[in-house]
Parts: structure tokens; C-alpha cells; sequence
């Protein structure tokens, strides 16, 4: 069993098909929505945790993209100039999804992007702006 | 036993290479089983650094005269807007300065662009004179084609600063960053038992002319800081509980690191630089090695609410507590975030180690100590209709 967070892109006419029950009911995979934003006759952006076995989530992710939905893992949508980081915290101040924390001894940014919740407070939070995340 | 050691004899030492050099951590965690008296007997010098954003920050730049010359009257670089009261081709960068129509970037960034090697558009009018015929120019300009190009800053690294919280609805924007409503986050910005002026909070060996790092070089304290302020309440351990006195810091840009300064933009507040600055503390008696022994959880500072007008003081919490992740207030566990770089800041106290060591740094002696008693007045507001 293996958990990973997901962003998926719908096209315009892709809002009516159930491929949630199809994820579940093929592919046995857990969904967790995360965040939804649907943007009607236009296009939908999901971040969805999916949970279940590796190659079933592989399945999933093809079943997906078979029905023009663009799924791709979150890590992937997340860019973070990390060179270029003071480890000053701001970005830490804001994350409550736990995502972005300080190490406690080296007082280093750590970032597990697996906790992110794309609720994008980091962006403007980071005063050297380090974090694109491509949800839309 | 020695019971005092002069500047003297601990430069003598550094040049020797005989010098005792602890960071403030590392003689704070010594502290916790040796006296005052083994630590003067032990230590010479303690390094004290911190890397946060500092508003009051800013450059003095010498252009170098143009043929035929120009009396800068208004001054743009990269469209930032630059002093122009001073004399012909002198101006003053401020790092909070910015274009209102591009707010995100300002004086702090031109400061890096330079210093990174950019070029920068520099912009001026002036109203022509018969000894500056000329009445605009638009040119580039680089690290390598102005003259002076002297950082200084009138209020830098803060003795001890509030922590944010905001029981507000609302979120807010801050300089001390993005505060959640309800009390759900809390951020503090000094390097605690690390922080200068923490480690010598009377200012007995900081003062007029003490040679520091700043910036990735030499530079110097230059005067108090503005806002010096040495009436704050202070805990058992002589330790203001808020934020205090201040140093005003000068020294040469073209030698410094985009490794060490660093522009910054908050969101719907503004732009600020981060300044790197690391103090060395000459251990001269026992009541020295007291002051640089000082550890986080005998370092207090106040919770300030900057929802609420007049920013009330909501609690008092340690810097081990803030260090750990939570504190509590009223009973309700807030999550803390630093808003200073505290590797950065090791970084520093580190580096400064390393000069002293290898003799390239010495100490200096003030040539004034900085005044006592000192308060701040508000702006009284005289006019009825003013708001």
C-alpha cells in the first residue's frame, strides 16, 4: 500500500463522468479530496490523495489520463527554488498542513511535499517569492 | 587567577593564534557547568551574530560626475527613487524605498542587483545650472563604475524583539510576516542566546567604532542605533523583556556577499533587507562571561497582538519555549516560526570564529560608550483636523 497526493486537470467536458466510483470500484484506490476548484464550462483542478496498491495507483493515474484528465503526482506541480532559501521560517509560519517545517537542531527548512494541502499561503509568505505551485 | 583581561591582551592573543574563541551557543551550553570565573579564565572571545530583516538599511552610492555633469535632482535606479539632497552626484538608497507602481521590487533588491554585479538603469533630472548645464541622464551602471558604494544602516539588530500573534478574525501582513487569525501562529525573530546585543546587554563592550562582521566583511558599529532605547523593563537576568536599544552599522559594500545581505518583499507590506551582522564579545572580567553565558530559557521576550490597536501585550515567553515549536498563551498552545534565519546567523558567529582565529580580525575598544538613559518619544500630532 502506498499513499500519494495527486493534481488532476479536467477539461471543460469532462465534469460529468464519475471517475471517482471508477478509481474505487476498478482499481480499489482510496480517495481523499483535498481541494477542488471548478471553474464550470471552463476546467476543474483537484488535489486528491490516493491510496492503495503501487500498481494499482499506476492503473488509476493511466485510467485517468485515458479520459483527458491530466493527473500528475503533486511533487511534480510544486517548484521551490531551495538554493537560493535563507531558512529564514516565514514560509513555516503559515503552512498548518505541517508541510513546510523547521529542523530543530540545523534550524533548516525542511519541506515534505507529500503533506502539502496547496493552500498556497507559502507564495506570497516567502519574502525571496521561492514557491510556484501549479494547481490551475 | 587572572581576574580581568584587556583588549590588549586578548588582541596579542588572537595574533598568536593563542585565543580561546567559543560562539554564544557554545558558551552558553558551557555555561551550564562552569562559573563566570572558569569561563573568563577559559574563553577570550565570543561570537554573536544574527541574520534578520532589517528595514533600516540602506546604501550611500557616489555616481561619479558625467560630461558634461548633472546635479542629480531626482534620482530613479532600476525606477527605485533615491535621495537627492546630497550634493551633485551623492545619494542615499533607502531598502524599503520603492515605485508604488512595482511595489515588490525596491531599494533592498537594487542593493543586491549591484552587489550580485547587475547592471542597474540609472535615472536623474536636474533643473541645469551654469556649473551643471545638464538637466537629464539615463545610463547604466555597475558595482565597478561607481565610486563609494557604503552601506549603512541607522538601526540594525535589535535587542530582542516582540513576538507576533493576531486574535484578529483576520489575517494580517506583517513585517514579522503572514499572521494567522485566532491566535494560530506566533513568530519571533531573534537569534536568541545567539543575538549581539543579548550577549551584552549594558553595552560594556559594544560601542562607537567596535569592529564587526557585516555583511560577509569588516565593518563597523558608527553610532546607537534611532529607536535606542535602554528604558525597557528588564528580567533577573538584566535582559530587556522587548525590544530595546539598537546599533547603527557602516561599512563598505564592494567587499560584501549577496551571501550576507539579502532584499526581501513582504506581501502587502513591503520591502526590507536581510543583514547579515556578527559582534565579537571580548570576556574582560567575570561579569562578561555572566553576560555571554546567558542561555535561551533566561532570555524572555513579550507577546504583542498586532490585530489590536496599541498592539497589546498578551504574555511573556522564553526563547527556549519559542525555540521548541509552541508556547502558550492564555492557555491556548500556539505554534511559533521563526522569521530570522537562525542557520544563517550560526553561519556568521562561525565565520567571524574563523577570522579571529586565524588573526585576520581584530577587536577594538570603543571610542565612546553609548549613552544609559534613554527613552523614546512618540509623534505628538498638533494639527486638529489630522488623521
Amino acid at each position: 500500500m502506498i499513499k500519494k497526493r495527486f493534481i488532476l486537470n479536467f477539461p471543460p467536458d469532462s465534469g460529468d463522468k464519475p471517475f471517482s466510483y471508477h478509481l474505487v470500484k476498478d482499481y480499489d484506490i482510496r480517495i481523499n479530496i483535498l481541494k477542488a476548484e471548478v471553474y464550470p464550462g471552463k476546467r476543474g483542478s483537484l488535489l486528491l490523495e490516493l491510496q492503495g496498491k503501487k500498481d494499482n495507483i499506476e492503473k488509476g493515474v493511466e485510467y485517468l489520463n485515458k479520459q483527458n484528465i491530466i493527473c500528475e503526482s503533486l511533487d511534480k506541480r510544486i517548484h521551490f527554488k531551495e538554493e537560493k532559501c535563507i531558512d529564514c521560517g516565514n514560509c513555516t509560519a503559515v503552512c498548518f498542513a505541517g508541510s513546510l517545517t523547521m529542523n530543530r537542531d540545523s534550524w533548516k527548512l525542511e519541506f515534505d511535499k507529500e503533506k502539502c494541502v496547496v493552500c498556497e499561503l507559502c507564495i506570497p509568505a516567502c519574502p525571496l517569492h521561492l514557491f510556484e505551485i501549479d494547481f490551475r | 587567577m587572572q581576574k580581568t583581561k584587556t583588549y590588549e591582551e586578548i588582541n596579542l592573543k588572537l595574533k598568536s593564534g593563542k585565543a580561546v574563541i567559543l560562539t554564544a551557543e557554545e558558551v552558553a551550553k558551557m555555561a551550564l557547568e562552569c562559573s563566570p570565573e572558569d569561563i573568563l579564565e577559559k574563553v577570550d572571545v565570543v561570537t554573536t551574530a544574527t541574520f534578520g530583516a532589517m528595514c533600516s538599511s540602506g546604501a550611500i552610492i557616489n555616481f561619479g560626475h558625467a560630461s558634461p555633469p548633472i546635479r542629480m535632482e531626482k534620482i530613479r535606479l532600476n525606477g527605485v527613487p533615491c535621495y537627492e539632497g546630497l550634493a551633485a552626484v551623492d545619494s542615499y538608497i533607502g531598502a524599503t524605498a520603492c515605485d508604488p507602481d512595482n511595489p515588490s521590487y525596491g531599494g533592498a533588491h537594487v542593493i543586491q542587483d549591484l552587489l550580485e554585479g547587475k547592471d542597474v538603469l540609472l535615472e536623474a533630472w536636474g533643473k541645469g545650472t551654469d556649473c551643471y548645464p545638464r538637466k537629464h541622464i539615463r545610463t547604466k551602471i555597475n558595482i565597478s563604475t561607481i565610486n563609494e558604494f557604503t552601506l549603512f544602516n541607522p538601526r540594525n539588530a535589535y535587542q530582542n524583539y516582540n513576538v507576533a500573534v493576531n486574535s484578529t478574525k483576520k489575517m494580517i501582513h506583517t513585517y514579522m510576516g503572514t499572521l494567522l487569525p485566532n491566535l494560530r501562529n506566533a513568530t519571533y525573530s531573534t537569534s536568541g542566546e545567539l543575538s549581539p546585543l543579548l550577549n551584552d546587554p549594558g553595552f560594556r563592550t559594544i560601542g562607537l567604532g567596535t569592529r564587526i562582521f557585516l555583511g560577509g566583511t569588516q565593518g563597523f558599529v558608527v553610532w546607537p542605533g534611532t529607536q535606542f532605547n535602554t528604558s525597557k523593563p528588564k528580567n533577573e537576568y538584566g535582559i530587556p523583556v522587548s525590544n530595546s536599544a539598537t546599533i547603527a552599522v557602516m561599512g563598505n559594500l564592494k567587499e560584501m556577499s549577496p551571501e550576507y545581505l539579502q532584499a526581501a518583499y513582504y506581501d502587502k507590506y513591503g520591502v526590507s533587507l536581510f543583514v547579515g551582522i556578527g559582534i565579537p564579545i571580548p570576556i574582560l572580567d567575570v561579569e562578561m562571561a555572566r553576560r555571554v553565558s546567558v542561555n535561551n530559557s533566561q532570555i524572555e521576550t513579550s507577546v504583542l497582538d498586532y490585530g489590536t490597536e496599541g498592539t497589546p501585550k498578551l504574555g511573556q515567553v522564553t526563547y527556549s519555549e519559542l525555540q521548541s515549536g509552541t508556547i502558550k498563551i492564555g492557555g491556548q498552545k500556539i505554534r511559533t516560526a521563526p522569521v530570522s534565519s537562525l542557520s544563517k546567523a550560526r553561519k556568521i558567529a562561525g565565520e567571524l570564529k574563523k577570522w579571529l582565529q586565524n588573526g585576520d580580525f581584530e577587536i577594538t575598544k570603543p571610542v565612546q560608550m553609548f549613552p544609559k538613559n534613554t527613552s523614546l518619544k512618540s509623534l505628538k500630532e498638533t494639527e486638529a483636523d489630522n488623521d
